[in-house]
């Protein structure tokens, strides 16, 4: 009965985004308040209904009720409870629906957050959301039904995929998806500008926060993915440049392109237009990577589900967002007035250069992904284009990015001083240098890159608080007063600097994995294996029984100059209900540095082929990924960004000055 | 989604292709050899597994990839050059096989894409900077200039 009110629900959702797609814009258009006023009530229920929904599939899989199919195909009644929860989102039907529940999420947020909005602006910002829902609802509904019965129920379920029973499987996809769908609200306000032809800086206020919001989960959704494959997958890799990981990186470096033009747009209402653009390609690139996902149609048997249906019916509803938003955009941008005046050398002009270089390197994964799919429609020659590619092409862009990120910092608005921004970068420089010959001197033979890439990187890390330290340093002054001015500093200065550390920090683990050690062999337990300092050995083998699959263990002591410093228990299951096994490397985190072991057969002579790995600061790559999130949470927290301080300046502008004329247009 | 569904993906390989947990590079395929070996993991890195999904055949657990590593080892072992060992495998299966597609008629925009982006948005950058700079400040509105004065007036700003 649940079970039916939820499937309920979900189609209820549709009549109510069919409403909230099309009365606000109505009004808005026609002037009737009351008819555009029901954006908001419309996208609260939505939110509820779908909420409901959700929690009435969750349901199902929670008590295993099998008569559901999505529920029979994925889940057992012995499953562990979380991945009974986390199981809901673990198949096509189900992770649909919480791409939908969280597009809700956001309009609802919109909603109840916006009230400083202009009544209009946000009007049709809920109704443009509410066209997403629509496609996606009639999407779920039609062609990728959670809710399907099946008569008569089985007794038992198929199980979860073995490999997706792992915490990551219940933070991973969430996180994922709010970046993914957050990019749609900024999608949402940027349409509504180009409806109503009214764009200013109010404009970039009110959607920069949202923008930060999608973009910090972005960022800790595609970290959060490559820990996971680097810990599931059992050989260490932690990025592949698989079209299902360049979908996601695509929005990511739109969408932080997007953060820094709307930066510029705020202060300064430049890159109006640009901006626009940027709105529109990041969700545009949300949505190919669902498709690309979903369809199936970069490879065969990759995703959830493969059906043809599903391909065309995302594809429709990409061609008509991105043509539909792309066409508006040709149609209304010129009318709409660019201003802001900066010199070539300026803290607007070097945003600008970022803003290049991001999309290029954008334009490039987008490039390396799709081009085998065109070249063989075209020709019908196969090519293949991986890691070398992109690492050979994105490899300068990102080095160039790098250099630039702590000069363009430290040029002022408006008019900037190249000389005095590359002064106060020297040190930095100096630093990432010195580090760098030094790290040459010593490991003399090995590879070129990781000491370069090493002192980039802590150039980075220096150099990002360049700009923060000439604001807060002046010669003579009590450390009291600096503290002072380091306080007072707006905390998306400090924001900009922790997330561009962050960055420093990622690519410090990235160039340290050139010093790395691997070993495969067979092993006799008790036989040491070195991993640069350190010395791995398997003691003995053990069996023991889960509750959905059975393992043996490899009992691992980690030492270093004949010291124990952990142990390890390195692993393979194998799961009876699927006939599949898995490996749990084994993973030991000293300092910054991992070693990684993965099992492989077992001998009859007792011993056992293992994949053993030193891995030197790996954990700084997503350590820094969350330095990057966490500073975008700082910046989040600026006064001047705070989502609901819009709304509070609107209330005492009107007694401060009564003729407040709007930003002119 | 994106190691869902390569995990997805992988388990397809996993359950089809070999019920016991084989492995990519196993112990018995390494060279005695350590310097024929790294050349080995480098050119066996740049290579398609062509039954998998964007995995190089040093990533791979099937079977063929396994089959591709031993025969770019044995062709090593002969004395081949990396290059020779490439252009024999491309000589059989295909452009389809090198992870790093080379550089033709039919990759030039492939391989000339972000050059040519960077140059043709530097340049559109160039022009909108020095359309930027001709372009006279706008002048005031009369609102504008009202708030103007009515801020002047008053000294709450100072």
């Amino acid at each position: 009965m649940i079970v039916e009110t939820g499937h309920y629900a979900l189609a209820l959702a549709l009549a109510v985004a069919l409403l909230q797609s099309v009365l606000p814009l109505w009004g808005t258009r026609s002037g009737d308040s009351g008819l555009a006023s029901i954006a908001v009530p419309a996208a609260i229920t939505q939110f509820l209904l779908l909420g409901y929904a959700f929690a009435a599939l969750t349901y199902a899989h929670v008590v295993s009720d099998f008569s559901l199919l999505t529920v029979a195909e994925n889940s057992l009644t012995t499953k562990p409870l979380v991945y009974k929860i986390a199981g809901v989102w673990g198949n096509h039907e189900g992770s649909m629906l919480l791409w939908v529940l969280i597009l809700a999420t956001f309009g609802a947020a919109v909603a109840i957050l916006g009230r400083g909005m202009t009544k209009e602006l946000r009007a049709d910002t809920l109704a443009v959301q509410g066209w997403i829902s629509l496609a996606f609802l009639c999407f779920i509904l039609f062609t990728s039904d959670p809710f399907v019965r099946r008569f008569p129920a089985p007794f038992e379920g198929q199980d979860l995929n073995p490999l997706l029973q792992d915490p990551g499987l219940a933070i991973h996809p969430p996180l994922l998806y709010l970046g993914y769908v957050g990019s749609s609200i900024v999608f949402s306000f940027a349409v509504a500008a180009l409806i109503s032809g009214r764009l200013d800086a109010a404009w970039a206020r009110y959607v920069r926060p949202w923008i930060l919001i999608a973009w910090i989960f972005l960022t800790l959704g595609i970290a959060m993915g490559s820990y996971w494959a680097y810990y599931t997958l059992g050989w260490g890799g932690f990025w592949f440049w698989d079209p299902v990981e360049n979908a996601s990186l695509m929005p990511w470096l739109a969408g932080t392109a997007l953060v820094h033009s709307a930066a510029v747009m705020e202060k300064r209402e430049a890159l109006k237009i640009w901006t626009l653009f940027l709105a529109i390609l990041t969700f545009s690139l949300s949505l190919l990577g669902t498709f690309l996902v979903r369809s199936g149609v970069l490879t065969s048997v990759h995703s959830f589900a493969s059906d043809p249906a599903r391909g065309v019916f995302i594809l429709v509803i990409l061609t008509v967002f991105i043509g539909g938003s792309l066409s508006l955009y040709a149609w209304r941008a010129p009318s709409l007035s660019q201003r802001g005046l900066f010199a070539p050398v300026s803290r607007e002009s070097a945003l600008a250069v970022n803003n290049l270089l991001l999309t290029t390197c954008c334009a490039t994964v987008l490039t390396g992904t799709l081009y085998p799919l065109a070249l063989e429609a075209l020709t019908g020659d196969k090519i293949s284009v991986g890691a070398p590619f992109f690492n050979l092409t994105l490899g300068p862009l990102v080095a160039l990015i790098v250099l630039l990120i702590p000069l363009g910092q430290s040029l002022a608005w408006k008019r900037g001083d190249l000389l005095g921004a590359a002064q106060r970068v020297t040190v930095a420089a100096l630093g990432g240098l010195v580090v760098a010959l030094v790290l040459v001197a010593i490991i003399r033979g090995g590879p070129v890159l990781a000491p370069v890439g090493l002192g980039l990187a802590l150039y980075l890390i220096v150099g990002s608080f360049a700009d923060v330290a000439s604001r807060i340093w002046a010669r003579g002054q009590p450390a009291r007063v600096m503290l002072a001015r380091a306080v007072g500093l707006p905390r998306s200065a400090w924001g900009a600097a922790i997330v561009h550390a962050g960055l420093g920090v990622t690519l410090m683990g990235l160039a340290a994995t050139g010093w790395g050690v691997e070993r495969i062999a067979t092993v006799k337990l008790g036989q040491g294996i070195d991993l640069g300092p350190y010395q791995a050995t398997i003691e003995n083998l053990r069996s023991r029984q889960g509750p959905n699959y059975s393992e043996v263990l490899a009992h691992t002591v980690i030492s270093r100059g004949g010291a124990a410093v952990a142990t390890v228990e390195p692993a393979k299951r194998s799961f009876p209900a699927r006939q599949t096994a898995v490996t749990e490397a084994g993973i030991v985190t000293l300092g910054f540095d991992q070693i990684y072991i993965s099992l492989g057969d077992q001998h009859p002579d007792g011993s056992i082929d293992a994949r053993m790995f030193w891995k030197p600061l790996v954990t700084a790559i997503w350590i820094g990924a969350v330095i990057m999130a966490f500073g975008g949470i700082v910046s989040l927290s600026d006064r001047r960004l705070r989502i609901g301080f819009a709304r509070r300046a609107a209330r005492v502008r009107p007694a401060a000055t009564p003729a407040a004329p709007q930003p002119a247009e | 989604m994106t190691s869902l569904c390569r995990i997805i993906l992988l388990s397809i390989v996993l359950a089809g292709l070999a019920p016991s947990s084989a492995r990519a590079v196993q112990p018995d395929e390494v060279l005695p050899d350590t310097k024929l070996e790294a050349r080995a993991r480098a050119i066996s890195g740049g290579l398609r597994c062509l039954v998998c999904q964007n995995e190089s055949i040093d990533d791979s657990k099937a079977e063929l990839a396994r089959d591709l590593r031993l025969l770019v080892r044995e062709r090593l072992k002969l004395g081949e050059s990396d290059e020779q060992v490439r252009a024999f495998l491309v000589k059989r299966y295909g452009n389809f096989i090198l992870l790093k597609p080379p550089l033709n008629l039919e990759t030039a925009f492939l391989w000339g894409m972000p050059a040519l982006m960077l140059a043709a948005g530097g340049i559109a950058l160039l022009f909108g900077l020095r359309r930027l700079q001709s372009t006279p400040a706008a002048p005031l509105s009369q609102a504008e200039r009202d708030r103007l004065a009515a801020l002047l007036d008053t000294d709450t700003l100072l």
